[in-house]
């Protein structure tokens, strides 16, 4: 009996229990989706957490037009396959002045990501929305907790979370107000390849190593995933074998030189590296130390 | 790293599936850190994660950037700021917050709550103790054991923590001093066995240095073991204990995908459970029998403590998210008082009377508290009379819910024991608390069936019974207007009781004052003679200040819908002071009164009242007309 249960075991029966905690309060559930392995752990999650019924509660992609090919051709391929509506919301202001992340900067995600998911969450009247964050991702997120209050305008004040204790989950909330809830919050990266393997979990190929078109800037390693990458005089695409740890807007998305070509090989290469996770993306880097605080309270998921 | 505790490179680099394997049998251990400011909490932490090397190039460099810049350890690796978080409680060099954290080694994975050991945020401490198997006690070798020594202790042992660590830190700053470590050792054991604490595991260390955290280390020969992470890797995980107990698991979410189908989902809280058994749901106290465990990767043979599972009955048995599922010749009991611990989490101090949300398991009731009965000193461990609970407060008290609950006391049972209680207005949660056992009193006294029912009562009378609530002001013309609607309706052959606020008040509450507490045992009798009266056939006026929204509900929620009424006499402020007819306002700013309603203390104005009075367009008269309009209207 002592030891039927492993960790994996452990952290799936818990991010289960949450999932299902929710539906005891919210009006309107929906889960974000981004089509990484973090998503793609969350909603195999979900699909065990209420078989044999279908997970009720619709995927939401907040869109950027930017992501990489191969994300859009496995998001359409499990939202066919789990039985799940998705919805995908693009910022149509983001979209009417063309925002890009070549030439507007931060601006890009602020309109594209944090806005879009806003405009996205008050246009369905979503009360409460699965997302995939871990707490050793980030410093900041260390500290907040599984359910994790938003204002009417979606602000987040960490001075004024709920206490959460043992498994009980205070999902009460005055209208107007909304939740994230993050039921995969204690999984480390580790857990989340180990549980991909362990479950067969489809991921997008990006993941693994393979030849792929590659430009140099700014110390980053970016893929040319289509022709709207703009080139400098002369400068041609490189052919080099690169995976990714993780993914988003590919222009903002930094590859590893890399031969792995299999979870196990992903794995034994994270276990060996040198360097964290969210290294590779831009994102936390502008704003200086605390950013990813600072892009939360305003509304960053 | 050559460290057989952790990660071995050179496995990882040959065989990356034999570590797998082995990684993935690992068990998991959550355990919490709690110390004083300056203890060396944050600095053992990042050491662990340094060690395990949970701790990346980029971040190292970070790292070391920081520690230059704010450390506080001069030119050498400030470890306490890998763990700092929150911009705010970097710059003020303290953890106010409850920091989750994560490593593993060669035999287990680990989830570190850090705990602040500020005195004003016992309230942390207590929620990252909820979900932890143990606790590491850290005591700075130079100061021996501190008034937040016996604190965090205290607190690891009300909240049922198994193990114990007393890791005695800053070894290094003592010399290695087995003296030292000896003396404090034993003050610490005297202490310990005075709150309950029968075994504890001492370790001398240096999380600055890394004495005796992976391995045994070379300045302290005297010290036999075992190191803090080997002692870590073999203590027993908190679920082997609960899967030996009787099978329990609250129902979550009824899983009905269609009509031939119909499932119950939950995590099971103890026990084991398998196809056939005989199990009862609570708290009607039906049985039935297991017929399947539903997964998506199949059916089981057997679920255990821990897992969240989808069960089926053999036969068509009503069950229903709050339920508990359990072992039919073992059950748990079902009752609506009980004593239990409290620990208050809020700004707001806790108020006898009001109803709170109380949430066990899955079951969410009403419940009010009564007045504790001691309240506990954290640093002194003596009782202490109370009237209420403040912030970080801890306190013995007796509760009722609106309905039966289904519970163990929280020493037997963590997930039936433990609950938290949730302000209805605000949302938040406001207090945690650990059920001691019910009070016999609850079953009892049982509900005696009359044959005259209240709607013969009513009929008799020819009318429908009904609650007028007047709220408002002092001053505001409650008792005017209800009056005049009692003479209206007295006229009309009616059968009323008018309840005026300064009259109860010489009778049956005249051992009442104008505490908080007070004005809500005050309403709450009122409302419960109300109630009776309006059982009785009667046509009810009750005339009170009631300012609080929160009991003018509680007296709502106690009468069949539609029957109570509540009337806003809508009167500002400045025009009550104005009228001042009692001249009560004028020694409230005189200072002579306390807890004046309007002056010291909130009037909270009902939202949507049944009928508003602005008494400032309307006379009495015409008020009384309207409000008798619409009850016989």
């Amino acid at each position: 009996m002592t030891d039927t249960l492993t960790h994996l075991d452990r952290l799936e029966a818990e991010s289960i229990h949450i999932m299902r905690e929710v539906m005891a309060d919210a009006a309107k559930p929906v889960m974000l989706y981004s089509v990484g392995k973090d998503s793609a752990v969350m909603l195999h999650l979900a699909r065990k957490a209420f078989y044999p019924s279908p997970p009720p509660f619709p995927l939401l992609h907040v869109d950027t037009t930017w992501k990489f090919r191969a994300m859009y051709e496995l998001r359409d391929r499990m939202a066919a396959e789990s039985g799940m509506e998705l919805i995908v919301y693009q910022n149509p202001e983001a979209k009417a002045r063309g925002i890009n992340p070549f030439d507007h900067g931060p601006l890009h995600t602020d309109m594209w990501k944090t806005e879009g998911l806003k405009q996205a969450l008050d246009l369905h009247d979503f009360d409460v929305a699965f997302g995939g964050a871990r707490r050793d991702e980030e410093k900041s997120r260390a500290k907040e907790r599984i359910f994790s209050f938003r204002t009417a305008t979606h602000g987040w004040d960490p001075k004024k979370q709920r206490p959460e204790l043992w498994n009980l989950y205070n999902a009460r909330k005055a209208k107007g107000e909304s939740i994230r809830v993050f039921p995969i919050s204690n999984w480390t990266e580790l857990d989340i390849w180990q549980y991909i393997a362990r479950e067969n979990i489809p991921i997008v190929p990006l993941y693994f190593a393979a030849p792929r078109p590659t430009v140099t800037r700014d110390g980053l390693l970016l893929m040319v995933d289509d022709d709207r990458f703009p080139l400098g005089d002369g400068e041609v695409p490189v052919q080099r074998s690169v995976r990714f740890r993780t993914l988003g807007c590919y222009p903002l998305t930094g590859a590893v030189e890399s031969e792995a070509t299999t979870l196990s090989e992903v794995i034994q290469e994270m276990l060996l590296t040198t360097t964290s996770e969210r290294q590779g993306r831009i994102i936390d880097k502008d704003g200086g130390d605390a950013s990813m605080e600072k892009k939360k309270q305003e509304g960053y998921f | 790293m050559t460290d057989p505790v952790y990660v071995t490179d050179a496995l990882i680099a040959e065989d990356i599936d034999a570590y797998l394997a082995a990684h993935e049998r690992k068990s998991l251990l959550r355990f919490i850190t709690c110390g004083s400011v300056d203890d060396g909490k944050s600095t053992l932490i990042g050491r662990l994660l340094y060690d395990s090397k949970m701790i990346f190039e980029d971040q190292l460099a970070a790292l070391e950037a920081d520690s230059k810049r704010v450390g506080t350890q001069g030119q050498e690796i400030d470890f306490a700021l890998l763990v700092d978080g929150l911009a705010a409680e970097r710059e003020q060099g303290i953890t106010i917050d409850v920091a989750y954290r994560f490593f593993t080694t060669e035999k287990r994975k680990f989830i570190v709550a850090d705990t602040p050991g500020h005195e004003q945020y016992t309230r942390n401490m207590v929620t990252g103790a909820s979900t932890a198997d143990l606790a590491v006690i850290l005591i700075d070798a130079r100061k021996g054991v501190l008034t937040q020594t016996r604190r965090h202790s205290f607190l690891a042992h009300l909240l049922g923590i198994r193990h114990i660590v007393l890791a005695v830190n800053k070894m290094d700053l003592v010399g290695y001093d087995k003296a030292v470590f000896d003396r404090i050792t034993l003050a610490y054991r005297a202490f310990a066995s005075e709150i309950g604490i029968t075994h504890f595991t001492a370790i001398p260390i240096s999380g600055f240095k890394g004495d005796n955290i992976t391995a045994l280390s070379a300045n302290t020969p005297w010290f036999k073991g075992p190191a803090l992470i080997e002692h870590l890797e073999t203590v027993e995980v908190g679920e082997a204990a609960d899967g030996a107990k009787p099978f329990r698991m609250p129902v979550q979410w009824v899983n009905r995908p269609n009509l031939d189908f119909r499932g119950f989902s939950g995590q099971l809280a103890s026990g084991t459970v398998k196809p056939g058994d005989s199990v009862r749901i609570l708290p009607s106290g039906k049985t039935t029998t297991i017929d399947r465990i539903v997964t998506l990767d199949g059916d089981l043979g057997e679920a255990v403590s821990g897992q969240s599972v989808t069960l089926t009955f053999a036969d068509e048995v009503d069950c229903s998210r709050g339920d508990v599922i359990a072992a039919a010749d073992n059950p748990p009991e079902a009752a609506d008082q009980f004593e239990a611990t409290l620990v208050w989490m809020a700004d707001e101090a806790m108020i006898a009377g009001r109803a709170y949300w109380l949430k066990l398991a899955t079951q969410t009731v009403s419940a009010t508290i009564q007045q504790p009965k001691y309240e506990i000193n954290v640093n002194t461990l003596d009782h202490l009379a109370a009237k209420t609970l403040d912030l970080n407060g801890i306190g013995v008290v007796e509760l009722s819910t609106d309905k039966p609950i289904v519970f163990e006391a929280y020493a037997d049972n963590h997930t039936l024991g433990g609950f938290i209680l949730i302000d209805k207005l605000t949302n938040a949660t406001v207090a945690a608390g650990m059920l001691h056992f019910s009070l016999r009193r609850a079953q009892n006294v049982h509900w005696q069936a009359t044959d005259i029912s209240r709607e013969m009562r009513a009929d008799l009378k020819n009318q429908k019974p009904a609650l007028l609530w007047f709220t408002g002001l002092s001053g505001s013309g409650k008792s005017t207007i209800a009056n005049l609607v009692e003479k209206k309706l007295h006229r009309m052959n009616r059968h009323s009781f008018l309840l005026d606020g300064d009259n109860v008040r010489h009778g049956l509450n005249r051992d009442l004052g104008f505490t908080e507490a007070d004005r809500i045992e005050n309403i709450r009798r009122v409302g419960e003679v109300a109630k009776l009266m309006t059982d009785a056939g009667l046509i009810v006026i009750t005339a009170f200040i009631s300012p609080f929204k929160a009991e003018r509900d509680m007296v709502r929620s106690m009468l069949p819908e539609g029957e109570f009424l509540e009337i806003f006499i809508d009167t500002p402020l400045a025009e009550a002071e104005k009228r001042d007819v009692k001249g009560l306002y004028k020694k409230a700013r005189a200072g002579q009164l306390k807890n004046f309603t309007g002056i010291d203390s909130p009037y909270e104005a009902p939202e949507q009242p049944e009928i508003r009075i602005d008494t400032t367009t309307m006379t009495p008269d015409e008020a009384a007309t309207m409000i008798i309009d619409r009850l016989l209207g």
